[in-house]
């Protein structure tokens, strides 16, 4: 089976996903390696697909799930409301005058959280092996290609990781993030 | 040792439980079923409104309203493609009020007929992963993803950020799997095509001198 170069490019993106026929991937890879166009355009591909799915790339804003909580809180209970205000001043003055403190602090982690409470994620096995990194939020598989600062990534039971406040990542985790 | 099958089947039931509780009344319980997605629905916000501001809050609106019609959803469907439909309508009523109130045309979008064409051959270095700590670089890569048209972007975003199936895709886009298809194909065209000056030469040559990354070594 031979394929031109049109050919390699509209199926290009369905190569990337793994998402063609045998021969179809045998002939893809054929005509690249005598091609340097279509292997610039694999190439390039490939790196755009793995860049933009790296968990840097989808960050939220300082405090989104807090506020995003609250709001949720204020619809629940509106009455709380006006309370909730003056509670909200009120802890930002704790806050403020706790920041030194916090500033001392050389542990500055995920907040602990019950596993129980992040239904979606019950499904990882408690056993399974993960790496975190030192800064980062995400747990990964050893073998995952996102990994920040893998240098200083350490060991831990996926258990030890949610418990930790740490969520999975995306990408190599994907398989146990399926929620029916 | 139980079964990924098995794992899929009690992940159901204990959201399905959460679900029934919920709707029986114990309402607080709704933010630990939405925890889980949060992020998910800002980024599906984000790649329609382009602004963080009002990403957020078209974010907390959709899950405002997904609290309100809790009662609705039904069961056969997934909770995360439900919530998720809810916010990119949300996010697109947002996106069109806006077009309105600037007096910019909502069909700016080219269409799906012909083929893309790559425009550049120049062959990549591989992009090491420290590239991205450099703030300047995400802000790049935004800013070049914001420039897609808006159906682009969305099928992107959910596909190659979010990491969903085509199928998840199509069904939350409410769009065939063959559109999803061709405006992933697109999508990663254009920005490999908008990227080259960047990661072909200017960005990655202090950082590394690989090789192109092939695909199929």
């Amino acid at each position: 089976m031979g394929v031109n170069c049109e050919k390699v490019w509209r199926e290009s993106s369905n190569y990337i996903d793994g998402d063609v026929s045998a021969e179809l991937r045998k002939a893809i890879e054929e005509h690249a390696q005598g091609c340097s166009r279509c292997a610039a355009v694999l190439s390039g591909l490939k790196n755009i697909v793995q860049i933009y799915g790296d968990e840097r790339m989808s960050d939220v804003p300082l405090g989104y799930g807090q506020r995003l909580h609250r709001r949720l809180e204020e619809d629940m209970h509106p009455a709380r409301r006006g309370f909730m205000g003056w509670m909200v001043a009120f802890a930002a003055s704790i806050l403020v005058g706790g920041t030194f403190e916090v500033a001392k602090s050389a542990s500055v982690g995920p907040q602990r959280v019950s596993q129980h409470s992040q239904p979606a994620f019950r499904k990882i096995p408690p056993g399974l092996r993960v790496l975190v990194s030192l800064g980062g939020k995400i747990f990964h598989l050893p073998i995952c290609s996102t990994i920040n600062n893998r240098a200083t990534a350490v060991a831990m039971t996926a258990q030890q990781a949610i418990q930790d406040g740490y969520t999975p990542c995306p990408r190599c985790l994907r398989k146990y993030l399926q929620v029916g | 040792m139980r079964t990924a099958l098995q794992h899929d089947l009690a992940e159901s039931s204990n959201e399905g439980a959460l679900l029934k509780r919920i709707k029986d009344g114990e309402r607080e319980l709704f933010y630990k079923l939405v925890q889980p997605y949060e992020q998910r629905v800002y980024a599906a916000a984000l790649s329609i409104l382009r602004n963080e501001a009002e990403a957020e809050d078209a974010a907390q609106e959709a899950v405002l309203k997904a609290f309100k019609h809790i009662g609705q959803f039904r069961a056969e469907a997934k909770f995360s493609t439900w919530l998720l439909q809810i916010t990119i309508n949300e996010a697109r009523m947002r996106r069109r009020k806006q077009l309105a109130h600037a007096m910019e045309p909502i069909a700016d979008q080219p269409t799906e007929d012909g083929e893309y064409v790559p425009r550049d051959f120049a062959d990549w270095r591989e992009i090491p992963s420290e590239t991205l700590e450099r703030r300047e670089i995400r802000d790049a890569l935004m800013k070049a993803l914001a420039t897609l048209g808006e159906k682009y972007r969305e099928v992107f975003v959910l596909r190659d950020m979010q990491r969903l199936s085509i199928e998840e895709t199509a069904k939350i886009l409410d769009i065939s799997t063959a559109s999803v298809k061709t405006r992933l194909l697109r999508a990663r065209l254009m920005l490999r095509d908008l990227l080259s000056p960047g990661f072909g030469g200017g960005w990655t040559t202090k950082l590394s001198f690989a090789k192109g990354n092939k695909p199929w070594e």
